[in-house]
Formats: C-alpha cells, structure tokens, sequence
C-alpha cells in the first residue's frame, strides 16, 4: 500500500472505456461485498457483547446492541480464571518474544556475513526444520527430558527461533547494511561484538518491531498448541487455554453464574459471556492492529519480493 | 575488501584464517545452534523409536528394534484410510479454494482508484488474522448454534427449522474451509498485492496507448508477473497438504462429526498423548511417515512446478 505506483493517476486521466467503467462497477461492488462479509460477523459480536442476555438468547441481536448492558463483561471480569489466563499469556508472550527476538538477531547477523565459513550449511540447517521435523512425540520426550513439562519454560524454550523470521532477518541484514560499513569499521580495530553493538543493532530497530510482532501475536499470544501438551495446572494456562474451555468445551464455572436465579436467564447469561470474552481476548492484538499493520506488510513483503 | 582479498591470497591457511578472523560471529552462533540442536535436531534422532518398540524403562537406543512393524500396524489399522482421506480431501479443498481467491482479490484490488476505499479493503480483510484460532472457532460454534446463533435469528426470520451445521458432518468440511478463506484471504493476498506494485508501469502505459483495456491489462500484465511468487508459493503449501492446522480441526471435532475430521495431526496426538494406553512409537510412526511423505511431495512438485513454469523454490 505503501509501496503503491501512482501509476494509475497518470493512465486515469486518459477517459475510461466503456468496458472499463463497467468492470470496475462490478469490481468495486465485489470488493464492497466481501469487505461486508468480513465486517459484518465483527460487527455482531461486538453488538451481542453489549446486549442484555434477553435480546442475545432470544436473537434479536443482528447489527446493533439491543437493550444496551454491560452484564456480559462484568461477569467476564468477575471471573479469576479468565484474569489468570490473561496474566498468564501476558507473561509467555513477553518473556517468549524477548527470547525469540534476541536469539533470531544472533543468529541471523553472522549468517548474514558472506564472508562467514559455513554460512550455507548451518542456514540449511535452520531451513530443514520448515520442511521436516522430528514430530509431535520425539519433541515432546525431549522436553520432558530436560524436566520442562509443566513449567513456564515450556511455553517459551521450545520455540526459539521460526526459520521465516530467520530468513527475512538475513535478508534484511543483506540488504540494509552495506557491506563497506563493516569493513570501515573493521578497518577503524572494531571487533565483531563491536560492530554488532553499535553498527548492526541501531541499524536493526525495523526489523526488531516486525520481529516482535510476528512472534508475539503468531508463536505466543494466539496459539494454544503449546500450553495443551505441555501444561497440566490450570494456574498455568494461558488465555487460550481457558477460552477453549468456556468457548469450545461449554464448561462454565457455574459459580460464576449464581447471582443469577433462573436458569432460562442463567442459559442466556452463558451465551451472553461467550461474546464478551470474544471481544476481551481479542481487544489487546485488535487494538495494535492499526499501528503494526503497517509492519506486517513489510515483514511479508521483506520475505517475498528479494 | 582489502582483507577479503588478503585471504585470498594468503593460500593453504586461507579457510581456517577467515574462521579464526571471525570468530566472534561464531560466538554469536552458539546459543541458537545450541537451541538447534536439542529442539529441532535431537527429536529428529528421537525418531527413531518409530521403528523401535519404545518404553521408557529403556529408552531410546535401548528400546528394542522392531524395524517397520509400527508403519505396517498403521497401515493395515482400520483407521488408515478414513484418516488420510479425509488429511487429504481438507487439505485438496483447502488448497483449491483458497489459492486463487488472494490472487483475485490483490488482482482486483490493484485497479482500485479510490485510496481511500483500497485501503479500507485491505485493513478491513486483514483484520480476522489476527483474531486466535480459539476464539474463531468459539464465533462459529455461537454464530451456527441451533437456538440462539445468528443462522437461527436469521432462519427465523425466514419461518425455516433452524439448521444445526456445527453437528452436521457434511458440513464439517465446507465450515472448515470457508471460515479459514475468511479470516486468510486478506492476509494471503499482501504478497501479491506488493508484487503488483513492483510491475513496471510502463508496461501498463504501453499497453494503454495500444488500446488495452482494464481486463486486458490484468489478463496480459499482472497475472503473467504474479506467477512466479504464486508458484513459489503453490509449492509451499502443496508440500503442507498432510499439515492440516492442528490448532482448528482439534476445536472443531465432536463425536458426531469425527468420521470426516480425524486428520493425521490429530490422530497422532491422541494416540501418543490422549489415548489410556500411550504409545509413543506408533504415534511416532506416524508422524513420521506424514513427515517423509510431505518432504517428498514437496520436492516433486518443485521439480514439476519447474518443469512447466520455469518457477520454483530451489
């Protein structure tokens, strides 16, 4: 988007053909169509978490809030699972993203180097693990090995470093310091943890970003692979976790619920929670989503266009 | 470049001064190949339990051999068939619905005139990436619930028995693969949409002086300049195809619709990790198996893709 030509100003102000006019009618009308099939579904959750349980079990919610309430979040709020699920992922995607980003920057630097003896091999070497893996069973002993299993460590050690990320950060170390730079700073006695310190770091800060954000949303904040073969204690959770639990599994902790005494109004309280969680697990990505969109792009295009 | 070309010169000891010249980017490389090492490469060595009977009293080397015994059991088990049928069919679906629809949409976002309505497309598509597995599937389960979802509200409207997709096992795979174009699509489409930007605009000025018109132009211009990265990245996602998302098709199992969503992935998680009797050797097997076999499907259809097109990975 930002990249965009501004070619097409130049050929627009020719006059269009009729032929053009009508393919881009119905370009346009189609675009319109799938942007409101995306926005429509959105739109409804976030209506249904501010409607009363009545309007919600009863479904006449379908684009605006109706009989406007916040019950739905209150009684998210009220629940410690949820609030312990929230800390929990919190602390694995923060913790986890530090420890991608660092070890994705040490690594990529040097393979970056082409005067580095075995650069391709040990690069192949981070590749192969995208094309295969030792699987779901071999990873897991390893990890119970080293006495992992059901710590925090398990939520971050294992993931390391993502062989794309790993790419797109050699590229970029390639194409963004030149070559003569390190050579002059070598030239200057700066040794390599030098020029790694003060040359390639302050140069590196747009690739740390896009970094950091792909790890934290993509490997920590969103999944729940991890924490569903790792973890046994629910103290330990991450978010997702509990989420499956009250979205996917249906078991809602039925304390929650007992300030509530008929049950039809209990029924539509629990569907009511469910929009409400929706809104609150997604509120913390959806809310950067504006500002780091821009970063993904280029994280993206940074991998595709060499 | 002065001390490049003092290596070169300096002969026998040439290979070994560069390492020692570097050294320090060595360092640097420790702890991540130390980190490739014990979790990338050393269950690679654990694999090998596939063909060994393992139990932890001997563990891995001490397990004994039982050569391809656990794959023969895999393939002769009843669950053999249903389970890649179905690995293969979501995948093949998958796969041809949701290819090209990126492609079209950067295509036909590209001729957009409007900034403003071009930009909204794009944040507004790309938008549902974000949202978490979990929390996707949780918004089907609500929006196909049979009492209080949104297709309820609407086939009330509509005076129509309500429909209960989520425990229909015919539409298991349609959900499964339309709700993933959904939240993809516009994520997907990023790639091509900056390929396109890299199109030299003197073609499309050319090609308009000629008299082409905007379809033309799309047809003899911008698909011809997709199709290297698409090709590239058709590759990529065919060498995947026995990688159904483990993440959405475990959510979205139920007892009702198991006989159409076991895929490998899940098969091999709850034989290894959620069955009463855990055996990590046949899950193993399996595993691996998927594993070889995906390697060289990937590898085949590079060497078709450059066969025909000229484009591939490698």
């Amino acid at each position: 988007m930002a990249t965009m030509k501004s070619y097409e100003s130049n050929i627009n102000k020719v006059n269009e053909s009729a032929i053009d006019r009508v393919f881009m009618f119905f370009n346009n009308s189609i675009l319109l169509v799938i942007m409101l099939i995306v926005l429509l579904p959105l739109i409804y959750i976030v209506s249904a978490s501010f409607s009363s349980s009545e309007a919600v079990i009863e479904g006449r919610v379908i684009l605006w809030p109706v009989d406007f309430s916040l019950q739905g979040y209150q009684t998210v709020f009220e629940h410690k699972k949820v609030w312990d699920g929230f800390a929990n992922s919190l602390f694995y995607t923060f913790f986890g993203t530090i420890f991608n980003v660092v070890m994705t920057i040490i690594a990529a630097y040097p393979l970056s180097r082409l005067d580095l003896v075995g650069r391709r091999f040990i690069t192949f070497a981070f590749i192969f693990t995208m094309l295969f893996s030792g699987g779901l069973i071999p990873t897991y002993m390893v990890v119970r090995d080293l006495g992992l299993l059901n710590t925090r460590w398990a939520m971050i050690l294992p993931t390391g470093i993502g062989p794309f990320n790993l790419l797109i950060t050699i590229t970029f170390f390639r194409t963004t310091i030149p070559s003569e730079l390190i050579e002059a700073a070598r030239i200057d006695g700066a040794s390599d943890f030098r020029i790694f310190a003060s040359v390639v770091l302050p140069l590196a800060r747009p690739i740390i970003a896009v970094l950091a954000l792909f790890y934290a949303v993509n490997t920590h904040w969103n999944t729940y692979f991890m924490a569903l073969i790792y973890l046994k204690d629910q103290e330990l959770f991450p978010l997702q976790l509990v989420l499956r639990e009250i979205l996917i599994q249906n078991s809602i902790d039925a304390s929650m619920l007992t300030d509530v005494e008929d049950l039809v109004a209990r029924e539509g309280l629990r569907d009511l929670l469910k929009y409400s969680l929706i809104v609150v697990a997604s509120v913390p990505v959806m809310a950067l989503y504006p500002f780091v969109q821009k970063h993904f792009v280029k994280g993206m295009t940074i991998g595709a266009v060499k | 470049m002065l001390s490049f070309r003092w290596n070169r010169v300096t002969g026998d000891g040439k290979l070994w001064l560069r390492v020692r010249r570097n050294w320090q980017l060595y360092v640097l490389l420790i702890l991540p190949l130390l980190w490739l090492a014990i979790f990338r490469y050393a269950p690679m060595y654990g694999a090998q339990i596939a063909f060994r009977q393992y139990s932890p009293a001997f563990g891995i080397e001490g397990s004994p051999w039982v050569g391809l015994a656990n794959f023969e059991r895999f393939v002769n088990s009843p669950k053999f068939e249903p389970v890649i049928v179905n690995t293969l069919v979501i995948s093949f679906y998958a796969l041809l619905a949701g290819f090209p629809i990126p492609i079209l949409l950067a295509l036909s976002l590209n001729q957009v005139k409007s900034r403003f309505f071009r930009n909204s497309v794009q944040m507004i598509t790309f938008a549902p990436h974000f949202i978490s597995t979990v929390v996707i599937v949780g918004m089907l389960f609500q929006f196909l619930h049979p009492r209080v979802g949104f297709t309820a509200a609407l086939a009330g409207m509509l005076d129509q028995p309500s429909p209960n997709w989520m425990g229909d096992p015919g539409a298991f795979r349609h959900i499964f693969v339309w709700s993933g174009i959904w939240q993809e699509m516009g994520f997907s489409s990023i790639i091509y949409f900056a390929v396109l930007s890299t199109i030299d605009p003197s073609l499309h000025e050319a090609a308009v002086v000629d008299g082409a018109n905007r379809l033309q132009r799309i047809r003899y211009i911008d698909i011809p300049g997709l199709l290297p990265t698409a090709m590239v990245l058709l590759v990529l996602s065919t060498g995947r195809v026995l990688e159904v998302a483990f993440e959405k098709v475990y959510l979205m199992q139920s007892p009702l619709n198991l006989g159409v969503a076991e895929v490998i992935n899940t098969y091999v998680y709850k034989v290894g990790l959620l069955s009463p009797i855990l055996d990590f050797s046949y899950s193993t097997a399996i595993g691996l198996l998927k594993g070889i076999v995906g390697l060289l499907l990937m590898i085949a259809v590079n060497h078709a893709a450059r066969r025909l097109t000229n484009h591939s990975v490698w």
